[in-house]
C-alpha cells in the first residue's frame, strides 16, 4: 500500500502561515499526512491547533505557505462543536445523513461500527459526551474518506471514554486505511493510537514519535515538567495496550526520521 | 368565491403560513430571529423608496431587505461589532430612514398603520398571485437547498470540509427571507413579520422528532393560527394582523402544556 510514498501523500502543507487580527496564529508549519497514518497535533490553548487542521483542509486560506491535497480527496470532518441550536430535533440518523444521502443500512453499519447501533432513532441532545462523539465518528466514516480529521474527539468524555474512542480511531485507521489528522490538547491517551505527534505553540516546537516527543526537552517545555512526568508514567502503563494497536502493517514508523526539533524556539 | 374579501384573506394567510413554517425554523435553529426582525424593520424603506420609484412595493421591500442582510455580511466580515449590535443598528437605522423618506413625501397618502400592522383584508386578487408566485419560488428553494442549509447549521466547517457551500447557501437563504418579508408585510405588518417566523416554528418543536417533521409542523401551525385569528377578527373585529400572531401565541402555549404529558425517558438528566 505503501510502496509508492508520494502517492500515499493526503495533503502536504509547507511553510503554513496565518495572520489574523495583526499576528500569526501559525507560522512556518511543515505537515504531511499520508494514507494509514495517524498524525496528531498536540498544544495548549491558542496554539493554532485548529487553526492548522482547517488550513490543511482548505477550510481556511493560508496568509503564508502552500497547502496541496491529493486530487478527488474525499474528507470526513469532526469539528470542534457543533453549532446546534437545542431547537433543532436531530435523531442520529439524521445526523449521518447531514451532508450527504445514505442508505438505511449503510447507516446501520456505521452505527454498528463504533459501537451505538441502539441509538439510531435517539435525539443527539440526549446522547452522552461519549455516544455523540462515536455519532459524529459513525457521520464522518459514512463517507468513505480519505482523510479523517477529529477536532478533539474526545472532548466531554471520561478517561475511560477517552481510551476507548482512541482505541476505535485506531481500529478504524485499520480498517479503511484512511489517514487520520487528529487534535489533542494532551498527548497521553493519543499515545498508543498515533504514529506522528506534531507539537504545536503557533509554531512547530517538536514532532516525532509520541514516546521521541514525550522526552524531547521543547515538549516539556510547552506542558511543563509535570506533564513530562505524568506521560512517562502513562506510557509505562499503557504497554500493555500499545502492541494491541501498534500495526506491523504500518510500514512509516520505522522508515521515517521520526524526531526532529524545531530551529526556532520562540521563548 | 375569490371576490369575498374575506375568502382572500384567508387564502393569502394560507399561502404565507405554508412559507413561513419551514422559513421560520431555519431562523429558530440558526438562532436568526432578530435579523429577521431587522430586515422587517427595514422594510418600511423599502416601501418608501418604491413609491418615490413607482414600482410594486414587494419589490422595494425585497430590494432593501436584501441590501440590509448584504450590508451585515459585509460589516460581519469586518468583525469591529457584535451580530447583535450591529442588527440593532441596522434595524432602527433603517426604520428610521423609513419614517423620515415616508414623511418627507407629503404629497403621498401612506397608510402607515396599514404597513406596520398589516391589512390582510385588503388583499387583491393581483396580491394573491404575488404571494403564491413568490411562496412558490420560496419554498421551492427552501427544498433545493434543505440539505446544506441543514448541515450549514449544524456546522458550517463541516459542511464546508465535505464539499458544500455553506457561504453561497447562507446567501441565497437571506434572498429567500427576503422574499418572504416581501410577502407578509401586506399580511401581518412590518413589526409581526418576525412572531409569523418564530412562533409557529416554536410550537412545533416539542412535536417534533426530527427537522423535516418540524418544518411541517410549523406550517401546519401557521395555517391554524391564520384561520383562527382571521375568524376571531371576523367575529370580534380585532385588528386581523393581530389577531393571528395571537392565535399563534396559544397554539405555542398549547405546545407547552402538551410536552410534559409525553413518555420521559427513564434518566432524567441528559449529558451534554
Amino acid at each position: 500500500m505503501s510502496a509508492h510514498p508520494d502517492r500515499d501523500i493526503l495533503a502536504e502543507a509547507h511553510g503554513l502561515g496565518v495572520f489574523r487580527a495583526g499576528r500569526w496564529i501559525i507560522h512556518g508549519i511543515d505537515l504531511t499526512v499520508r494514507r494509514g497514518e495517524i498524525v496528531t497535533l498536540i498544544g495548549p490553548n491558542g496554539s493554532g491547533k485548529s487553526t492548522t487542521a482547517k488550513t490543511v483542509i482548505g477550510l481556511m486560506a493560508p496568509d503564508a505557505g502552500t497547502v496541496h491535497r491529493a486530487p478527488g480527496l474525499r474528507i470526513g470532518y469532526v469539528p470542534q462543536s457543533l453549532s446546534m441550536d437545542g431547537t433543532l430535533p436531530l435523531t442520529v440518523s439524521r445526523l449521518l445523513t447531514l451532508t450527504q444521502r445514505c442508505p438505511p443500512d449503510a447507516i446501520r453499519r456505521a452505527l454498528e461500527a463504533v459501537g451505538i447501533p441502539h441509538l439510531a432513532r435517539a435525539q443527539v441532545h440526549s446522547l452522552s459526551g461519549g455516544e455523540f462523539q462515536r455519532a459524529l465518528l459513525a457521520r464522518a466514516m459514512l463517507r468513505d474518506p480519505d482523510l479523517l480529521v477529529l477536532d478533539e474527539p474526545v472532548q466531554g468524555v471520561d478517561v475511560q471514554g477517552e481510551s476507548a474512542l482512541y482505541a476505535l480511531i485506531g481500529r478504524i485507521r485499520e480498517n479503511t486505511g484512511c489517514g487520520i489528522l487528529l487534535i489533542s490538547h494532551d498527548l497521553h491517551v493519543v499515545m498508543a493510537a498515533t504514529d506522528t505527534v506534531v507539537c504545536l505553540n503557533g509554531h512547530v516546537s517538536c514532532r516525532g514519535t509520541p514516546q521521541a516527543v514525550v522526552s524531547n526537552p521543547a515538549y516539556q517545555k510547552l506542558f511543563g515538567r509535570a506533564a513530562a512526568d505524568t506521560l512517562a508514567v502513562y506510557r509505562h502503563h499503557e504497554h500493555g495496550h500499545d502492541h494491541d494497536h501498534d500495526h506491523d502493517d504500518h510500514p512509516e514508523p520505522s522508515t521515517h526520521p521520526r524526531t526532529e526539533e524545531a530551529a526556532d524556539h520562540a521563548r | 368565491m375569490l371576490d369575498d374579501f374575506f375568502v382572500r384573506a384567508m387564502v393569502a394567510g394560507i399561502g404565507l403560513a405554508v412559507t413561513t413554517g419551514p422559513l421560520g425554523c431555519l431562523v429558530v435553529w440558526r438562532r436568526m430571529a432578530y435579523f429577521g426582525a431587522t430586515m422587517a424593520h427595514a422594510a418600511l424603506l423599502g416601501v418608501a423608496l418604491a413609491l418615490w420609484a413607482g414600482v410594486d412595493p414587494m419589490a422595494g421591500v425585497f430590494a432593501v431587505a436584501a441590501l440590509v442582510s448584504i450590508a451585515l455580511l459585509l460589516l460581519q466580515r469586518s468583525g469591529a461589532l457584535s451580530s447583535d449590535t450591529l442588527l440593532g443598528i441596522l434595524a432602527h437605522a433603517a426604520l428610521a430612514m423609513g419614517l423620515v423618506a415616508v414623511s418627507a413625501m407629503s404629497w403621498l397618502r401612506v397608510d402607515l398603520m396599514g404597513l406596520l400592522f398589516g391589512d390582510i383584508l385588503a388583499v387583491s386578487k393581483a396580491d394573491l398571485v404575488v404571494i403564491y408566485a413568490g411562496g412558490g419560488v420560496v419554498l421551492g428553494g427552501l427544498i433545493a437547498l434543505w440539505r446544506p442549509l441543514l448541515a450549514a447549521t449544524v456546522s458550517a466547517d463541516m459542511a464546508r470540509a465535505e464539499g458544500l457551500r455553506p457561504d453561497a447557501t447562507r446567501i441565497a437563504f437571506m434572498l429567500l427571507m427576503a422574499v418572504v418579508i416581501a410577502i407578509a408585510m401586506k399580511i401581518v405588518g412590518i413589526l409581526l413579520i418576525t412572531a409569523l417566523l418564530i412562533i409557529p416554528a416554536a410550537a412545533a418543536r416539542r412535536l417534533a422528532s426530527g427537522p423535516e417533521a418540524m418544518a411541517v409542523l410549523a406550517s401546519v401551525a401557521g395555517v391554524v393560527s391564520v384561520i383562527a385569528g382571521l375568524s376571531a377578527s371576523m367575529a370580534w373585529d380585532t385588528p386581523s394582523g393581530p389577531s393571528i400572531v395571537l392565535a399563534a401565541f396559544g397554539l405555542f402555549l398549547l405546545s407547552l402544556i402538551r410536552a410534559p404529558a409525553r413518555p420521559s425517558p427513564p434518566s432524567p438528566e441528559p449529558s451534554p
